[in-house]
């Protein structure tokens, strides 16, 4: 019994911990709308800060004196965040804000190596509470106790600030109705920046109250705000109660799930979300948004079939292309065969998310299952390089016909998580089922068949598959099929009135994304030789994701601009420099300034509007 | 549509740029006094904890082989290193660069064991030597073995025989492990299982843990060790999670009255961090970098403090082997071909900062070993007490046994 009653207390502390690096997060996304990725660089600075003023004023006043000051830095950097760089994206497409706090993350990670080095650090227990309570039998620290409070606390101040001050009622009014609370006279940048500034503040004082219970390190940022927003979503996006139940179910799920599953954790939450969403669309206390209006994805000037301009254009390229072997070295010919598997993948990714209007955070899913699709054949059946390259899109394509059947039914953001959590099940799926997949240490010896061994006649391939699906995306979105789908993303309500199963076009544009995601993994997997589950987690999906943005979500030649630009950025300036990631994150963000309908995107809406002389709606 | 055609031709710009990379490095032919090119990958953004030491390590022998006058009768040794990012794709991609562009005769590197067994496929399709200098799976040079691939680090198996040992002569019956859930985790606790019921039939696993790596929810973990009531834990988490194992553990009284086998614990890298807690009393396997008397270290440890003003890490140590390795390879070949390099790599004695270490003829496994002690801690840092070497080639399996586990070439 006293064993259960301290298992719950630890869940309790942790559901603690995650509520309040949640909560901010929720708070900035009800309001701004923006997917922030950056929320674990402020966690992870408020780490480092609280650490540093620990170390360095002994006792009381440098603990909790250092916790105060992490969270004020932390809330500080938020502003400046919100100062510079976001307030100039608010007209931007929806997400591409995520792009540049993507930037901001990259930024962060090198900035905090160089202040404060490589190694992890070990901050003091917390002066006061450093002991332990026997309760029932177990011993619960002290420490654990304060968190348990602490969260409820923070729960309820919060409340009271939303419910009982004027800036919070302002605040709820924005997040239920931005441009309604606008209208009605409220200075909505600086609420915006207010906003930024409570909920980083609330992250780097969630990375700081963690310096007793765990080291400080240059990773926290990425495992936190994952975990994050898989409570923000359970909860309900913008419902900070919602978030408070979401960490308390999680919490304790993890608690008791390593007594009957030691090995579940690893994928807990994430199924957690998908069935939490696949009963209750929009987490367990978000209401359905509001539908926005006048902001500038609210009216999409329609696609243009390729001019003959275009089409020449396209052929030349496609001719110096072909040639690239010609004068090119192998390394040259394989940096160009990823290249063009990346525009593949990216293609693959833009057409829902243009075109379909889907957002997908878990992309990685079909190009890893793709890889996997080619290397299991191989690794089983000693299969050829032919018979590897129809099994990649077959499992990808599968695999998108099952999870596209459930993700469609969502839209916006629970949409995109909830591809996430099927990217992580599958990643899990492969990562844990050794027998098969040979676990995390992968499958190794997928090579090109003799035919294709050297780089030359392997790009080529590479080159020849690519623009086939290219050319086939393209024709797609040009039918009636693309037609239907674009209809259903700009109005769903007319489309079903005129009898179009809007889920249905877009379960199905999800497949054909899936299969060709499934293409370029597999092309992927013999362009390396080997497959491994990496190929299925975050960071890949997060990579398509930025690439799609950079371009534009609504180009056509977008996806393919954005994997040049960013493929070529991250592998040319990785040989550079030891700060590569600094300097790809100043890029971005300097991009996503320069061109804030992505780069293809504004290119495209510049000369555009320039020789029409109308401008682009919501401007 | 003019707009288009700008953003093709602004596509085809940067086409023709990534191209034109290629051209501004044409082949050359070798020449007597040309630098010898040795590639070398590790992940020094994701892990420059363990990285940047290493490098340090590395730096310090290209140093000392061109002081001494190089390799095949006086040409230098040039290094070119790159960042994997901890990507296992990056490193391969890396490795294509290396190779085609760089014209490297051997690669080296790497610490996460994916990453290894990626690049030493690499190796094995491209006939090119490779080094692989820490990663620790089993698997990279039995059963995923390769002819151009060797390994510096005991592997996994080797270090849990060490900690086997020590295991053993503990009253202990009830046995907890907990371990990070990749590879790395699963085979160091399946071996320590095996050689441990082998000497002590009596014992009994009677509880596990498989914590995320890097993401360990300690407070539970640590509690549903204690129910079990086991007399003896094994830990293989190390890093951050460790911290954390550590810090819950030791609040909670996990490790009273208990004795706790613990596998890396004792490398700087990962004790350090922990500074007066780390927790007195563990076995553990590690690098006593402070109390090493034998002249090998002792000029090495000399070299290092003066050259870079700290103390070396375990990494230090790994970095500078694998190239003083490299280097004897390649005059013992006598050439910079591969299929010679592998073949004088085979049975190579090189002298390390740990004593005389082989690169086994069977199974390309070094019988470079491990210090195996116990923690305490002196001045408010933790150190290893009672602590003795522990040569790789005793606890490996016999080198033919072990050449069997490998694929055929």
């Amino acid at each position: 019994m006293g064993f259960y009653v301290a298992q719950f207390l630890g869940g309790l502390a942790q559901a603690s911990s995650l509520f309040i690096v949640a909560s901010g997060l929720s708070i900035i996304f009800g309001v701004t709308r923006i997917v922030n990725f950056a929320h674990g660089t402020f966690y992870m600075v408020g780490a480092f800060v609280a650490y540093s003023i620990a170390d360095r004023v002994a006792g009381a006043w440098g603990f909790w004196g250092g916790i105060a000051t992490a969270a004020l830095v932390a809330g500080g950097i938020g502003v400046a965040l919100e100062r510079l760089l976001l307030r100039r994206l608010y007209q931007s497409p929806a997400l591409f804000q995520l792009l540049a706090t993507f930037g901001v993350v990259l930024v962060g990670q090198d900035a905090v190596l160089a202040i404060w080095g490589p190694e992890d650090r070990l901050g003091p227990r917390a002066p006061g509470l450093a002991g332990r309570v026997h309760l029932l039998g177990q011993a619960i620290p002290h420490y654990d106790l304060f968190l348990i409070v602490l969260g409820p606390v923070v729960l309820g101040l919060l409340w009271l600030l939303f419910h009982r001050t004027r800036w919070g009622v302002l605040v709820r009014a924005a997040t239920e109705d931005r441009e309604m609370t606008a209208a009605l006279g409220v200075d909505e940048s600086r609420l915006f920046t207010t906003v930024l500034f409570l909920g980083a503040l609330l992250a780097g004082l969630a990375g700081a109250i963690q310096l007793p219970r765990e080291a400080v390190t240059l990773h926290m940022d990425v495992a936190v705000v994952v975990e994050a927003f898989v409570v923000v979503v359970v909860g309900g996006m913008g419902s900070v109660t919602g978030a408070f139940l979401a960490a308390l179910l999680i919490g304790q799920l993890q608690a008791f799930g390593i007594l009957l599953v030691p090995r579940i954790t690893v994928v807990l939450a994430f199924l957690v979300m998908a069935i939490v969403l696949a009963i209750r669309p929009y987490g367990l206390l978000g209401r359905v948004p509001a539908l926005p209006r006048g902001t500038a994805d609210a009216v999409e000037p329609p696609l243009r079939p390729a001019s003959p301009g275009l089409i020449a254009v396209a052929l030349a390229l496609t001719l110096v292309l072909a040639a690239l072997p010609v004068f090119a070295g192998d390394y040259v010919l394989a940096l160009a065969s990823e290249t063009l598997i990346m525009v593949l993948f990216a293609a693959s990714l833009q057409f829902i998310m243009g075109p379909g209007g889907m957002m997908s955070f878990g992309h990685a899913a079909y190009f890893g299952l793709g890889a996997y699709g080619a290397g299991l054949v191989v690794k089983h059946f000693g299969a050829t390089m032919v018979t590897g390259l129809v099994a990649a899109p077959l499992l990808a394509g599968l695999a998108a016909l099952v999870f596209g059947w459930f993700c469609v039914r969502l839209s916006g953001v629970y949409l995109a998580m909830l591809t996430l959590a099927f990217a992580q099940i599958a990643w899990s799926v492969m990562f844990e089922w050794t027998a098969v997949t040979g676990g995390d240490n992968g499958i190794l010896g997928v090579w090109p068949a003799s035919w294709a061994a050297t780089a030359a006649p392997f790009y080529e391939l590479c080159l020849g598959l690519s623009i086939a699906a290219l050319l086939l995306l393209r024709r797609i979105v040009f039918a009636p099929f693309g037609y239907a789908v674009r209809a259903g993303r700009d109005s769903p309500l007319r489309c079903e009135a005129i009898g179009i199963d809007v889920q249905r076009f877009q379960w199905l544009a999800f497949v054909i994304a899936g299969v060709l995601a499934g293409l370029a993994g597999g092309l992927f997997a013999y362009a390396k030789g080997s497959v491994f589950p990496t190929y299925l987690d975050v960071p890949v999906s997060v990579d398509g994701l930025v690439m799609v943005l950079l371009g534009g979500v609504q180009s056509l030649v977008g996806p393919i601009v954005g994997a040049v630009v960013f493929h070529g950025l991250e592998t040319q300036l990785v040989r550079l420099t030891d700060y590569w990631r600094l300097v790809v994150g100043v890029i971005i963000i300097l991009l996503v300034l320069a061109f804030p309908q992505g780069i293809a995107g504004a290119l495209g809406g510049r000369l555009r509007s320039g020789r029409s002389g109308t401008g682009e709606a919501g401007r | 549509m003019r707009w288009s055609r700008t953003v093709v031709a602004a596509g085809l710009g940067v086409a023709l740029r990534v191209a034109l990379v290629g051209l501004g490095t044409a082949p050359s032919p070798a020449m007597a006094d040309e630098a010898v090119k040795i590639g070398e990958i590790n992940s020094y953004t994701g892990l420059p904890a363990f990285t940047l030491p290493y490098r340090n390590g590395w730096q310090m022998a290209v140093e000392e082989i061109n002081e001494a006058g190089g390799v095949l009768g006086g040409r230098p040794i040039e290094v070119v290193s790159r960042d994997d990012d901890g990507k296992p794709e990056d490193a391969v991609r890396a490795a294509t660069e290396l190779l085609d562009n760089e014209k490297v005769v051997a690669l080296a590197g790497t610490y996460f064991s994916h990453i290894g067994l990626a690049v030493a496929d690499f190796a094995l399709h491209h006939k090119i030597l490779f080094i692989a200098s820490e990663p620790l799976t089993d698997a990279l040079t039995w059963d995923k073995g390769n002819r151009y691939t060797f390994r510096l680090r005991p592997n996994t198996y080797t270090q849990a025989a060490m900690l086997v040992e020590e295991a053993a002569k503990l009253p202990a019956r009830r046995w907890a492990t907990v371990a990070p859930n990749y590879e790395y985790g699963e085979s160091a606790v399946a071996s320590f299982k095996q050689l441990l019921k082998a000497k002590r039939p009596d014992v009994e696993f009677v509880a596990e843990q498989w914590p995320v790596q890097g993401r360990i929810d300690a407070g539970p973990v640590v509690q549903a060790l204690a129910a079990a009531k086991p007399d003896a834990i094994f830990n293989v988490t190390f890093g951050a999670d460790l911290a954390k194992f550590v810090r819950e553990g030791s609040i909670r009284g996990l490790f009273d009255d208990r004795s706790v086998v613990s596998l890396l614990t004792a490398e700087p890298e990962y004790l350090d961090p922990l500074k007066a807690e780390a927790p007195e009393g563990w076995i553990v396997t590690g690098y006593p970098w402070d109390q090493i008397q034998t002249p090998a270290h002792q000029t090495f440890l000399d070299a290092y403090r003066k050259k870079f003003g700290e103390a070396p890490r375990l990494g230090s140590v790994v970095g500078y082997t694998t190239f003083k390795a490299i280097a004897a390879a390649i005059n013992k070949a006598g050439s910079t071909d591969s299929d010679k390099l592998a073949e004088a790599m085979r049975g190579l004695s090189v002298a390390s900062p740990f004593g005389d270490i082989t690169f086994r003829p069977g199974d390309h496994q070094s019988t470079m070993g491990a210090f195996v002690g116990r923690l305490a801690v002196k001045d408010g840092h933790g150190v290893m007490v009672d602590w003795r070497y522990d040569d790789g080639a005793a606890y490996l399996p016999p080198d033919d046994v072990a050449a069997a586990r490998r694929p055929k070439d």
